[in-house]
């Protein structure tokens, strides 16, 4: 598998994540600037860091979502690579449009950061297969901004086309309908606000974030 | 030309700022505020002599970065 992770300004944990792609998948990682205008050849899987990219200056993600590898990124969604927005990945999805929502100041009004228990609400997905049939992952949050709002039709939607993969057990952001992470409707593009590129190996707590990259994997 | 865009979450979008802000004031003595909500206002110099041109293309910056339509309303102001 071969894998690549986009670095903008501001980001911090795009190395977080090569490690965590290498350690549970064995994939080759290549870094790819914000700026670039091309991806590598062949990838398999784009993730998109958590961070602060741009300094989170106007809103999360929205200057980030403009630069200029998001055009070949959002190529390559068509295509059907996987794509995974982590965190401030997942506000950079939103604000360019290739998942529905967006994301507000947290209900609580303070940064979160701790692990959570999350239900896979769809075990199906190309991020999920590997999870085989488990209900339950833990993975770290931290986010200031990660309470996930769209409209109730939005929502619905949603929910009845199994674009719910990841909800909180216990709403940690005052999300809508305690959703932590969705798909696109052609299934290869997920955010999520849980790092499971904090979770992937027991010393870190938890191991659970590496069976979404070897998911992935699998699909490859 | 001067412009100024005044951006806030649409009614129905929780703000949990202006919650916090109003939670303040009545503090402080004023339990008479309600439904406080806290926006931004970005103002920028623009090139051109046209109005209505002006108006549109600031619509479009607007569209484009300024401010996300899932979230937020704004309004434009040239002179």
């Amino acid at each position: 598998m071969k894998a690549a992770v986009i670095v903008f300004p501001g980001s911090n944990c795009d190395r977080d994540c090569a490690v965590a792609i290498e350690r549970s998948t064995g994939a080759r990682v290549e870094m790819v600037w914000h700026g670039d205008s091309d991806l590598p050849d062949g990838l398999d899987l784009i993730v998109l860091p958590g961070g602060f990219s741009y300094g989170d200056y106007l809103r999360c993600g929205a200057m980030a979502a403009l630069s200029p590898v998001m055009a070949p990124v959002k190529a390559a969604a068509e295509r059907g690579v996987a794509v995974v927005g982590i965190c401030n990945g997942f506000q950079v999805l939103c604000e360019a449009h290739m998942l529905p929502g967006a994301l507000l100041r947290n209900a609580g009004l303070k940064y979160v950061c701790k692990p959570v228990a999350l239900d896979i609400v769809n075990g199906q997905t190309r991020f999920t297969a590997a999870y085989q049939g488990r209900r339950e992952a833990v993975m770290t949050v931290g986010n200031g901004e990660g309470n996930f709002f769209a409209d109730d039709a939005t929502l619905d939607r949603l929910e009845g086309e199994g674009q719910v993969v990841f909800r909180y057990q216990d709403n940690p952001n005052g999300s809508a309908r305690a959703i932590a992470g969705i798909v696109n409707p052609a299934g290869n593009v997920l955010g999520l606000m849980p790092h499971p590129d904090r979770a992937f190996e027991p010393d870190l707590g938890s191991a659970d974030g590496a069976l979404l990259f070897q998911s992935v994997l699998a699909s490859a | 030309m001067k412009a100024t865009v005044q951006i806030f979450l649409k009614p129905g979008v929780l703000d949990v700022q202006g919650k916090a802000v109003e939670a303040s004031l009545h503090g402080l003595g004023w339990p008479g505020v309600r439904e406080v909500r806290v926006g931004r206002t970005i103002t920028f110099d623009l090139d051109g002599a046209d109005k209505a041109a002006a108006e549109a293309e600031v619509k479009a910056m607007c569209d484009k970065l300024l401010a996300n339509n899932v979230i937020e309303t704004y309004r434009v102001e040239v002179e």
